[in-house]
């Protein structure tokens, strides 16, 4: 498809980018890695006015120690997240889910702050996120705030990001102990999954995320608090899609992927166990 | 010198691999306007209105042309052309270019833009206001046989045509009423859309001077192109020039003739300007036809032991919204096949099809027989579960000639297959497969109650191509002939070339007819040089559809080679003062028996032609032959494939674990080249089989029409496949070959579907409609459980 007409910022630095998001306001859109917002835009979904382009912000592209927590910037890509040695000895579950995203030319190009801020319900890294309980760091014209990541999905496609906020780190616990599982059930490799689990725990407590179950991504609240009462696996699991809103659609209707998320959700805590 | 039979790497392949390839989006005209579609929205519809002003006032914006605006310019001599009138009450509605009065299909063109740009074409199209009335729309084959609503306002039904092959009705009858088993099994051909590398484009150019238009299309068939656009524009076929440069693959999806090919013609040559379209992957969703898109019914009679005594085979056929160039004959093409590799006393096949309000469907990989394969091989399967044996005794038991060797065979189906010898097809694809341990490994999982299940599946399919005797296609109705034209020439420096009308999109016709000249005539396939795909170049042609191009356009090369030798043989022996009789040809020189110093290579005799200093008296000079080949028969390639899938039955998630084929297409040119053709086949039968489904809704739209939701599997879906193949060599032609380009396709969705529901078979379960998607296969498990 072709795109409708834009003009198009390159942002020379993360303030630029927040300078233009506050020019232009709704009339604009981030762009890094492309993977989301180029879709979209293809099919006509999305016609922003003005696209800022950030992905030559390299100083955004990071991962750090940052005490109790590891510190992601934005504009890391998938297979950077999924191949840092940091990152799998400290928080084993995003790693791995950074390397189920797409296919490898989509993780050679897609970011994780990007990812995060399109806050689609079937993408794989928000529930990640939320099983581990990050946050992300939202700077603005006003300076930084942090929003932990049960606060970020709002609604279809939103978050609690400002529109002239850009996401700058993520934040997740160092966790090197923890027993993690990710469940992603798909037809293809490559597709976005029909239903997906990320689960990770340890003696602090366990955390379950669901994906594509709703408008947002979300946790699986009755299955957290089904196992923080001591509940068995068997129990917590049948508890998977309560609260949740699954779609229909050509994959899948509401009874099936209720049955999915029961399965998975299993399949998860048989894992960690 | 034996070239024939080495797995050479194909020629085309480094330019193709290193981007280097020309496709029609990238050639360019100076001066070129865009043409910007605006399509449908409607299944069926009115049209009210037409509000261009908007778009006409857009920057770059040349022109903005409705449906009726064209139709009064009188820019066609007749509407877009069908082939096949397969039966003589035929019913084809007009098909222009660009609607009037009413749409018929969500996508069909209703004005087009022209602009400088892709993007300003697009954008104007967007602006462009459609005011429709809406109508009831067909949106499928049991909506349409109800003629409850019509597709076509104008049309008294929804039925086009009804065709029957029923050679003796009473044999038939007899066979069903002396039966001890019947089966009576439906099966859906869902509609599929070809999804070649390459979406489909056009340039038309025309000549600075002559009045003359080139037309570059990404096509499978610039020969019919020329003719059929000249017949329908008016305009001289001698001032049409049609090229296919790079083609991208095809499928069948660029064997038609085109609305924008002919948009793109007529508006080139009245502007005076090139004009050009590239269809978006979403857009070839509507604006390419798709493929399959039947209802089957099969009925088979069998006598106790499980021998057949007669099939009876209904089909109703979604020909969608219009008539393109082969539509309504793809379910013929199948009719010959629905008894298979077996010996059937009695036979019936037949067909109506319908119209519907969703894209035209026509031929894609396989066309007809990828559905009569199926058809035959899942009864089978279900068969054998009546008489109490296994699938593979099944089918030894009705092999024709009993699975031995034979040749020019006659079956019910009033053909006679060319060879064959399924018995060690099956022999070989089940040892390969180590059939017995999957067998014993199933009855452990299934007596262990394990979550995943095994089944085995298998298929010996039959198919039909080496399109084809030109007398048989004239008793189809089929408005062309089945030859192939070839020219091969010794040019002065030695080398060869050859001139094929043959038109590949993939296919490696330049290594293998290098080949095929290289091993006649005794020189390096580095010296062939093939010309092809440019009608100013090749002249005649009739193009590469049906697994046609090496048993006819092949056999072609083989045959201008003979005469080449023939002639060089008579220059050879005037200018050595030997007699014709006397010389020997071998590794490319003349030698005169049992004088091995006199001796003259081709080389040598092709250069002597052309000086034509010394040539035989009324020779014409130049060593140049030419040959078009109208085969005696069709080629019947057939093999055995076997699937192995594993059912999660909490999930209903089906993985192809492994997959053997055994295939057999005569002799190979190219062993690689088979190799790869047979790769592709399969995951293209697989793909119907598990993933692809063109998804309308009970309105005539479209559900999936881009690569997001419509599932095209990929290489990591795929098993490593296990290939190995059995050799029968065709007597229908001098060079022994068959086909391979869609046996692949039509041994594999039956293979894989069998292989699921004899995975489920102790649920009670005898059939999976396909796809047969993870939902699909859990919600029948929990069905067979109430």
């Amino acid at each position: 498809m072709i795109p409708a007409s834009f003009d198009y910022v390159e942002a020379a630095s993360a303030e630029a980018a927040i300078a233009a998001l506050t020019e232009h306001g709704d009339e604009a859109k981030l762009m890094a890695g492309g993977h989301s917002l180029i879709p979209l835009m293809r099919f006509r979904l999305a016609t922003p006015a003005v696209v800022v382009d950030i992905s030559r912000l390299s100083g955004l592209s990071y991962v750090r120690d940052g005490g109790d927590h590891l510190a992601i910037g934005a504009l890391t890509r998938h297979c950077d997240v999924e191949t840092s040695d940091m990152v799998r000895s400290q928080a084993g579950l995003l790693a791995h889910v950074a390397g189920q995203v797409g296919d490898p030319q989509v993780r050679h190009r897609g970011t994780i702050g990007g990812s995060l801020a399109h806050g689609d319900p079937a993408s794989d890294l928000p529930a990640a996120l939320l099983a581990l309980g990050g946050s992300v760091v939202a700077r603005g014209p006003g300076g930084e705030r942090v929003i932990p990541a049960a606060e970020l999905f709002t609604g279809f496609l939103e978050t609690a990001l400002a529109p002239d906020e850009l996401l700058t780190e993520v934040r997740v616990p160092k966790v090197p102990d923890a027993r993690w599982s990710f469940q992603k059930f798909n037809r293809r490799a490559q597709d976005w999954a029909i239903v997906g689990v990320a689960a990770c725990g340890n003696g602090a407590g366990t955390g379950v995320a669901l994906i594509n179950m709703g408008q947002t991504p979300m946790v699986a609240a009755a299955v957290q608090s089904a196992l923080a009462s001591g509940a068995s696996a068997a129990d917590a699991a049948a508890r998977a899609a309560e609260g949740t809103e699954p779609p229909d659609d050509l994959n899948g209707d509401a009874e099936y992927r209720t049955h999915l998320a029961q399965v998975l959700v299993g399949r998860a805590l048989a894992e960690m166990a | 010198m034996t070239v024939i039979g080495t797995p050479l790497k194909r020629k085309e392949d480094p330019k193709l691999l290193t981007g280097e390839g020309k496709y029609v989006d990238d050639i360019h005209a100076v001066g070129e306007l865009w043409m910007g579609m605006v399509r449908s929205t409607m299944a069926h519809a009115t049209i009210d209105g037409v509000d261009t002003s908007a778009a006409a006032g857009m920057p770059g914006v040349h022109a903005v042309y409705t449906g009726a605006q064209l139709m009064d310019m009188g820019l066609w001599a007749a509407p877009l052309p069908c082939a096949w009138p397969v039966t003589p009450d035929m019913v084809n509605p007009p098909h222009y270019p660009v609607a009037t009065g009413e749409v018929h299909h969500v996508g069909e063109i209703i004005a087009v833009v022209l602009a400088d740009t892709r993007a300003r074409a697009a954008d104007a199209a967007e602006q462009v206001e459609v005011s429709y009335g809406p109508l009831p729309a067909v949106a499928s084959i049991a909506e349409a046989r109800t003629d409850g609503a019509k597709a076509h306002s104008e049309l008294a039904s929804n039925k086009s045509y009804t065709w029957a092959l029923v050679p003796d009705p009473a044999a038939l009858d007899a066979a069903f009423a002396a039966a001890t088993h019947h089966v009576t099994a439906e099966f859906t051909q869902q509609r599929l859309i070809p999804v070649p590398m390459e979406p489909r484009g056009v340039l038309a150019v025309p000549g600075v001077a002559g009045g003359d238009v080139t037309i570059y299309s990404s096509s499978q068939v610039p020969h019919f192109l020329k003719i059929l656009l000249a017949a329908t524009t008016g305009i001289s076929e001698s001032k049409i020039r049609a090229v296919a440069p790079a083609v991208g693959g095809g499928f069948g999806a660029k064997l038609n003739i085109n609305p924008d090919e002919s948009l793109a013609l007529v508006l080139a040559n009245k502007l005076g300007r090139p004009v050009r379209w590239t269809e978006t992957r979403s857009e070839a969703a509507f604006s390419t036809h798709q493929g399959r898109g039947q209802l089957q019914r099969i009925e088979l009679a069998a006598d106790a032991d499980g021998k057949l005594l007669g099939v009876r085979v209904h089909l109703d056929a979604d020909m969608g919204a219009y008539m393109m160039l082969v539509t309504p004959g793809v379910p013929l093409l199948g009719s010959f096949l629905y008894t298979g590799v077996y010996d059937v006393p009695a036979f019936g096949f037949t067909c109506d099809g319908w119209f519907t309000n969703m894209t035209p469907t026509d031929a894609y990989r396989g066309a007809g027989r990828p559905e009569a394969s199926y058809a035959i091989e899942r009864a089978m399967d279900i068969l054998a579960g009546k008489v109490g044996v296994g699938p593979d005794e099944i089918r030894r038991r009705n092999y024709l000639a009993g699975g031995e060797k034979f040749e020019n065979l006659a079956v019910p189906s009033t053909l006679v297959f060319d060879s064959g010898h399924y018995g060690p097809s099956l022999d070989l694809a089940l040892d390969k497969a180590g059939y017995g341990d999957l067998r014993a490994e199933q009855a452990r999982r299934r007596a262990a109650g394990d979550s995943k299940q095994l089944g085995i599946g298998l298929c010996t399919y039959v198919e039909i191509c080496g399109l084809a005797p030109s007398r048989a296609l004239g008793g189809l109705g089929f408005g062309s002939g089945g030859w192939e034209h070839a020219v091969v020439r010794l040019l002065p420096t030695g080398k060869a070339e050859v001139v094929s009308g043959s038109t590949p999109h993939g296919q490696g016709h330049e290594t293998s007819w290098s080949m095929i000249v290289a091993d006649k005539l005794g020189i390096d396939p580095a010296d062939v040089t093939v010309l092809h795909s440019d009608t100013a170049i090749s002249p005649l042609g009739l193009d590469t559809y049906g697994s046609r191009s090496l048993a006819v356009g092949g056999v072609a090369i083989s045959m201008a080679c003979d005469k080449v030798i023939d002639k060089a043989r008579l220059i050879a022996a005037h200018q050595m003062e030997a007699n014709p009789e006397d010389l020997e040809f071998a590794e490319g020189a003349f030698t005169v028996k049992g004088s091995p110093d006199k001796t003259m290579p081709i080389q040598a005799i092709a250069f002597g032609a052309f000086l034509a200093h010394n040539l035989p008296d009324g020779m014409e000079p130049n060593l140049q032959e030419q040959m078009t080949f109208d085969p005696s028969n069709f080629a019947f390639p057939f093999g055995t494939h076997v699937a192995v899938v594993e059912v999660d039955e909490t999930t209903g998630q089906v993985d192809l674990l492994r997959y053997v084929a055994v295939d057999d297409c005569g002799n190979q040119i190219n062993p690689l080249i088979v190799e790869g053709q047979i790769h592709g086949g399969i995951v293209q039968g697989v793909a119907q089989a598990l993933w692809e489904d063109a998804a309308w809704d009970a309105d005539g739209n479209l559900r999936n029409p881009s690569l997001l939701d419509y599932l095209v599997p990929s290489a990591a879906e795929m098993p490593s496949f296990e290939t190995a193949f059995t050799v029968t060599p065709s007597p229908a032609n001098p060079l022994g070959v068959k086909g391979v380009g869609e046996a692949g396709t039509i041994g594999s969705a039956a293979a894989v579907i069998n292989a699921v529901c004899d995975a489920l078979s102790p649920h009670g379960i005898t059939d999976i409609e396909m796809p047969a998607t993870p939902r699909r296969v859990w919600k029948a498990i929990q069905e067979a459980k109430q």
